[in-house]
This record gives C-alpha cells, sequence and structure tokens, in this order.
C-alpha cells in the first residue's frame, strides 16, 4: 500500500505568557492508503495540534511550525503556498471537527454550504451541485435531503449537523480525511451512527482517515494503528490490537488500565494515574512522563528516549527505556 | 416502617415554551421530567443514565429545590421538600449537596480555596471563622490536595484538582446525600480515574448517598448499586447494577449498551451492535405511546401496533423486573 501522507520531525511551537513552548515535539508518522490512523493523548498532548500543522490552520502568532516536513503527493504541505493549500483543504485532504456547531457557518443554509464546496473545488455550476450535494447528504443517511438542503445548521440536532459536516468532508472524495474528536460532543447511541457511517464511507472510497480522540475505546474500534502521544511527543506507535494487548510504554499501560470498561469487573479499583500532565512550558528533565511514571529512575531523567523499534516487532516502536521488559511482561495473546 | 433517605415519587417538572400569549398563558409546555420516582438509601449509589435532554439533570435540579416541581414529590428522611420557601429550604439543603460537572465553572474564580469552602460553613453558622479554616485543611486532605495549598486561587489548580476542591466544599456541610452531575465527564482519562476511586472511597468512609448522573455507562457500573434509565423524561428501566449491565430488558437500555465501544480490539469484533435510527425526539412534541417505539428495533414484536397507540407504564414485569415495555419478558430473558 502507498503512503498516503509522510510526516517527519514535525517541531510546532507556540509563544504563551507562560513562556514559549513546544506544542509538538518532533513527530513523525506515516499514513498509508485506505488505513485508519488513531492519533490518542490526553489535553495538551499535541494530537490536535499536529493536524492543525497538516492543515496549514496553525495560528500565527503566537504559534508557528518550526521545522519539519509532510509529504502529499510528492508535495510538503508546510512549504506550499497559502493558495495552493486552500486548494487541497476541503476536496483532496479535508477535515471534520469535534464541534459542529462552530465549523458550520450559520447564517447559510447548508445547501449553500455544501454547493460552495463544490463551486470552488470541482467547477461545478449551481445546478450540479445542488444535486451532488444532495446526493451527499443522502450518502450520510439524512433523511429527505433535498429538503434539508434549505435548512439552517440551528434547525439540525447535533447528530445531524455532526453528518452534514462528514458529507461536506467526504464530497469531493478526498484521499485523506482529518476527524478530530468527532463523535465527543455527541451522546453514545449517535457516536454508534457515526462511527459505523465513517466506516462505510471508507470501505466505499478507500479514504485514509486520521482519527483524533481522547476515548480509548472509539480508537479500539476505528484504528488499524495507533498513535499514542504525550506531551507533544509520540511516546508508543503500533497496530491496534498488539497496542491494546501489550502496551510497551508506561503511559500506554497506565491509560488502559484506567478506563472504567463495560467488561471489567466493577468492584476493581480503577487503577489511576498518580498526578496530573505536565506544564509544556516547564518541561522535567528526560521522558516527561517521568514524575507520574512507576518505573522512574535516574537514567529516565538523564535524557529523552528515542521513539526506537521492538526488537521483535519492527512494527512497534515506543519511547521507554524499559519497553522491551514491559512489552515481554504482558499477557501473552488471547488473554485480552 | 422507618421513611428511606430520600423517597423521590411521581416527580413531573414542565417548563413554559414558546413565549406568552397577549393574556399571559404559555403557548406550550415542555416536559422535561415525567413522573419519576425512586428511593435512595444511607451509603447506596443511584445512577441516572441517558442521552441528552433525557431529564437527567432538571431531575436532580428539581430534587435539590432549584427548579419547582410542577407535581409529584421528594421526601427527605419523610419530610415534604417540595414547595418549600427558599428560607425554609435551607436545614435541608446541608444533607443534600452538589457537584458539577464543569469544575472551571463552578468555582469563583476570585476567592481563594480558603474562602470556598468557609463559605457554606458560615451561611450555615456552622462553625467559628477560626474553626472554619481547619475545617477547609481537613477537607483538602480528605479530598487528597496538599492543604498548604489552602491560600491559592482556583486558576492554579488543574482540572482534576478543580474538581476535588468542589467535592471538597460539597462535603464541608457533612451531607447525607451527594448529587453527581457528570463529576467526571470533563476530564481527561487518567484523572477521571483519580476522582472515580475518590468518590468510592468516600463513600466507604463518610457512609454518603450518591445521586449519580452520567452518560457514561461505565462509569456508572462502577460506582453504582442501582439504575434508572431516562428516556425524553420517563424512567424507562430500574435495575440493580448486576441485571441491568448482565441482562438489560428494556430495548432502549439494550440499545445504550450495546452503543458503547468495548475498549477491547478483540471484543469489537464479535460485538452485537444495536445501531438506532434517527435522532432522540424533541420533548415539545413527544411521539404517541411510547416514547422509544419510533426508534425501537423490537416495536414489530407487539402485536397490533400497541407501542404506538398506548403507552406503558414503568412496573414490576413477569420475569421480576422493572421496565416499561410492553414486549412479553419471557421470551427474551436468555438474551
Amino acid at each position: 500500500m502507498g503512503v498516503v501522507l509522510d510526516v517527519k520531525d514535525l517541531v510546532v511551537r507556540f509563544d504563551t505568557h507562560g513562556g514559549s513552548l513546544r506544542a509538538v515535539d518532533g513527530v513523525s508518522f506515516r499514513l498509508e492508503e485506505g488505513e485508519t490512523l488513531g492519533l490518542v493523548g490526553e489535553s495538551g498532548s499535541g494530537k490536535s495540534v499536529t493536524n492543525l500543522a497538516l492543515l496549514g490552520l496553525i495560528p500565527s502568532p503566537p504559534g508557528s511550525v518550526e521545522s519539519g516536513s509532510v509529504m502529499f503527493d510528492g508535495r510538503d504541505l508546510l512549504r506550499l503556498p497559502a493558495s495552493e493549500l486552500r486548494k487541497l483543504r476541503g476536496n483532496r485532504i479535508s477535515m471534520i471537527f469535534q464541534d459542529p456547531m462552530t465549523s458550520l457557518n450559520p447564517l447559510l443554509t447548508v445547501g449553500r454550504q455544501l454547493c460552495e464546496v463544490l463551486e470552488i473545488h470541482k467547477g461545478l455550476s449551481r445546478r450540479e451541485a445542488q444535486r451532488r450535494a444532495a446526493q451527499g447528504l443522502g450518502d450520510v443517511g439524512i433523511p429527505a435531503p433535498e429538503e434539508r438542503l434549505d435548512a439552517y445548521p440551528h434547525e439540525l440536532s447535533g447528530g445531524m449537523r455532526q453528518r452534514v459536516m462528514i458529507a461536506m468532508a467526504l464530497l469531493c472524495d478526498p484521499e485523506v480525511l482529518i476527524a478530530d474528536e468527532p463523535t465527543t460532543a455527541l451522546d453514545v447511541t449517535i457516536q454508534a451512527q457515526i462511527l459505523e457511517l465513517l466506516q462505510d464511507l471508507q470501505s466505499a472510497h478507500g479514504t485514509a482517515i486520521v482519527m483524533i480522540t481522547h476515548d480509548l475505546g472509539v480508537v479500539a474500534g476505528m484504528a488499524d494503528r495507533v498513535n499514542v502521544m504525550y506531551a507533544g511527543r509520540i511516546v508508543e506507535s503500533a497496530p491496534v490490537r498488539p497496542l491494546f494487548r501489550s502496551p510497551a510504554h508506561p503511559y500506554t499501560s497506565a491509560l488502559l488500565a484506567s478506563i472504567p470498561r463495560l467488561a471489567a469487573s466493577p468492584d476493581e479499583k480503577l487503577a489511576s494515574i498518580p498526578g496530573s500532565p505536565p506544564d509544556l512550558a516547564d518541561l522535567p528533565p528526560g521522558c516527561a512522563f517521568g514524575p507520574r511514571c512507576p518505573r522512574v529512575r535516574d537514567a529516565c531523567r538523564a535524557a529523552v528516549p528515542p521513539l526506537v523499534s521492538l526488537a521483535d516487532d519492527a512494527a512497534r516502536h515506543a519511547a521507554c527505556i524499559d519497553s522491551e521488559v514491559l512489552h515481554a511482561a504482558a499477557p501473552a495473546e488471547g488473554s485480552r | 416502617m422507618k421513611a428511606p433517605l430520600l423517597a423521590v415519587e411521581k416527580l413531573t417538572k414542565r417548563f413554559p415554551v414558546g413565549g406568552r400569549s397577549l393574556l399571559g398563558a404559555p403557548r406550550g409546555w415542555l416536559e422535561a421530567v415525567s413522573e419519576v420516582s425512586f428511593t435512595l438509601e444511607r451509603g447506596q449509589s443511584l445512577g441516572l443514565v441517558g442521552e441528552s435532554g433525557c431529564g437527567k439533570s432538571t431531575t436532580a435540579r428539581t430534587i435539590i429545590g432549584l427548579h419547582h416541581a410542577t407535581s409529584g414529590s421528594v421526601k427527605l428522611d419523610g419530610v415534604e421538600l417540595t414547595g418549600l420557601s427558599r428560607k425554609a429550604w435551607l436545614p435541608h439543603r446541608r444533607r443534600v449537596q452538589m457537584i458539577f460537572q464543569d469544575p472551571y465553572a463552578s468555582l469563583d474564580p476570585r476567592q481563594t480555596v480558603a474562602s470556598i469552602l468557609a463559605e457554606p460553613l458560615a451561611i450555615h453558622g456552622l462553625a467559628k471563622p477560626r474553626e472554619r479554616k481547619l475545617r477547609a485543611l481537613a477537607l483538602l486532605d480528605a479530598v487528597g490536595l496538599n492543604p498548604r495549598h489552602v491560600n491559592r486561587y482556583p486558576h492554579e489548580f488543574s482540572g482534576g484538582q478543580r474538581q476535588r476542591i468542589g467535592i471538597a466544599r460539597a462535603l464541608a456541610l457533612e451531607p447525607d446525600i451527594l448529587i453527581c452531575d457528570e463529576p467526571v465527564s470533563a476530564l481527561d482519562v487518567s484523572i477521571q480515574a483519580q476522582i472515580i476511586n475518590l468518590l468510592k472511597d468516600l463513600q466507604d468512609r463518610f457512609e454518603l448517598a450518591y445521586l449519580f448522573i452520567a452518560h457514561d455507562l461505565a462509569v456508572v457500573r462502577h460506582l453504582c448499586d442501582e439504575v434508572c434509565v431516562m428516556y425524553l423524561g420517563r424512567v424507562v428501566e430500574r435495575a440493580s447494577r448486576t441485571d441491568l449491565f448482565d441482562a438489560p430488558r428494556h430495548p432502549y437500555t439494550r440499545a445504550l449498551l450495546s452503543a458503547v465501544p468495548p475498549a477491547y480490539p478483540e471484543l469489537e469484533a464479535e460485538r452485537r451492535r444495536i445501531v438506532l435510527e434517527g435522532d432522540v425526539p424533541s420533548p415539545t412534541k413527544p411521539p404517541t405511546g411510547c416514547a422509544f417505539h419510533p426508534r425501537c428495533p423490537d416495536r414489530d414484536r407487539v402485536p397490533g401496533n400497541r407501542c404506538a397507540a398506548e403507552r406503558p407504564e414503568l412496573a414490576p414485569r413477569a420475569d421480576g423486573r422493572v421496565h416499561a415495555c410492553w414486549l412479553e419478558p419471557t421470551r427474551d430473558a436468555s438474551t
């Protein structure tokens, strides 16, 4: 399979009142055709900033892309002029955001917003755009799509608005879809509808999806591979099943142990992670997870451990001096 | 027989909507909570679950007197609370306290932690000013915060720590009941677990009763002994934790449980998801009959279009379970 997006050593800096900080610090990953890559992390881990950078949407000031490259179709997105980037965004690379209420224009009808995309990127006539827009709404399971074209965003429910966002993102049949917490604002039954829809659309069109979320349940169900981020860096990267089965970074293990699950015993105490995520403007020396890590020792404070592949599995990477030990200690295949 | 600690009976709350006519009568009504009944005992946890707009938060707010009940009754140790004036409410309020979803919005940014924690004591005239400070220190310690930080302001704390302050404030009056409205849904995963564990510890320590409102079913399963599932203002199923999660009866409960991603990739493959059609209907125009029938995957199994015509009451059924569905329970007791 071909690589559609190749991110190398991305560094994004923000100047804040608390000082200058690196919100994303040396992130590299590849997105393959037709796959879903999960990007998991807590607030401030840099997962959303990474994706804003891919799209050239870092607000400047206070932010700036300091270094790195994002190759798409032979071109570096970070060095494209704004006009060229605009031709790609919403066309070959699309995005869905968490809150459909703030990402749709409240003053324009749904139809107008959808048609605009088609008129600009595909040069369709107004009538043809109308027809395609209605078809797009139908594809995402909106009943009576022709009538919905005349609706304003506030007239739709949250789930419907998110469907409109997805329809808009998919109108031009993009190669890459970036979905930033697409179901976080939705109720669980509506979340199930939207996730199923994304999977169906992906298998129909072969779109590669970057799914940014803090919800490990969503990742387990959707992603083929997962990058776990902490304090601006990828600390572990692996295919989804091995990651859940035998995490090779203490942060990943702790995160997996801390989520309440319906399938787990309710009387067990949840394993919580002590402390809170670090202040990016004032990171601890060495490994940023060190102060919260049960395995921390002097070597961890000496240097930031690099993200390296595991000895017995080149598809897996972890940034911890103990990753081989952790990986080996995890329960064997089949025991979940 | 001794009255239960909290007894809610046929609690109903309606709001006027659509403005008022010339004569001042409301143009329409929205029934946010309809005939909700349950009891809560000391040291027990009851979960109220459901999706946005199902009335779970309104139920809590009506119980604590932030809304006036339209009808029904709320009794604390047998004493009726609905219809009480603000002043008459005061002595009861110290026994029923609340913690909120957003730890950023629910603390006054201009007060130090010391004064946030002392304020309820001052209002209820419970301790001398000097003792209040000592109480504040003890409370911080109880919720796992460093008592040395008592003179800091809310913005100096992280989200999880702020939620701990909110819990400490609710505990200041030594309540019997703590109403928790989505207390962990705004927190990061690693912090959520800390707060859930803290709530469990505090319950054991102080014999607190929790009315726990949440949309996250896995969280509810961790904290609650009994659960009420709400849909469009009504309780559609009430069951013990084990019954509800191991053998849900109402079709809505089943769909809700099946929609939760299991967070195990292996289980994901074999999971049978019941994906509901459509959205939750507007409570201003509730469907006829059973409010869930337009989305119910099982409605065709009930003969004679009964679901659309007649509303099933929440009542004990033949299988000993309490839910509101026309479906004969014996036919699917095995699932």
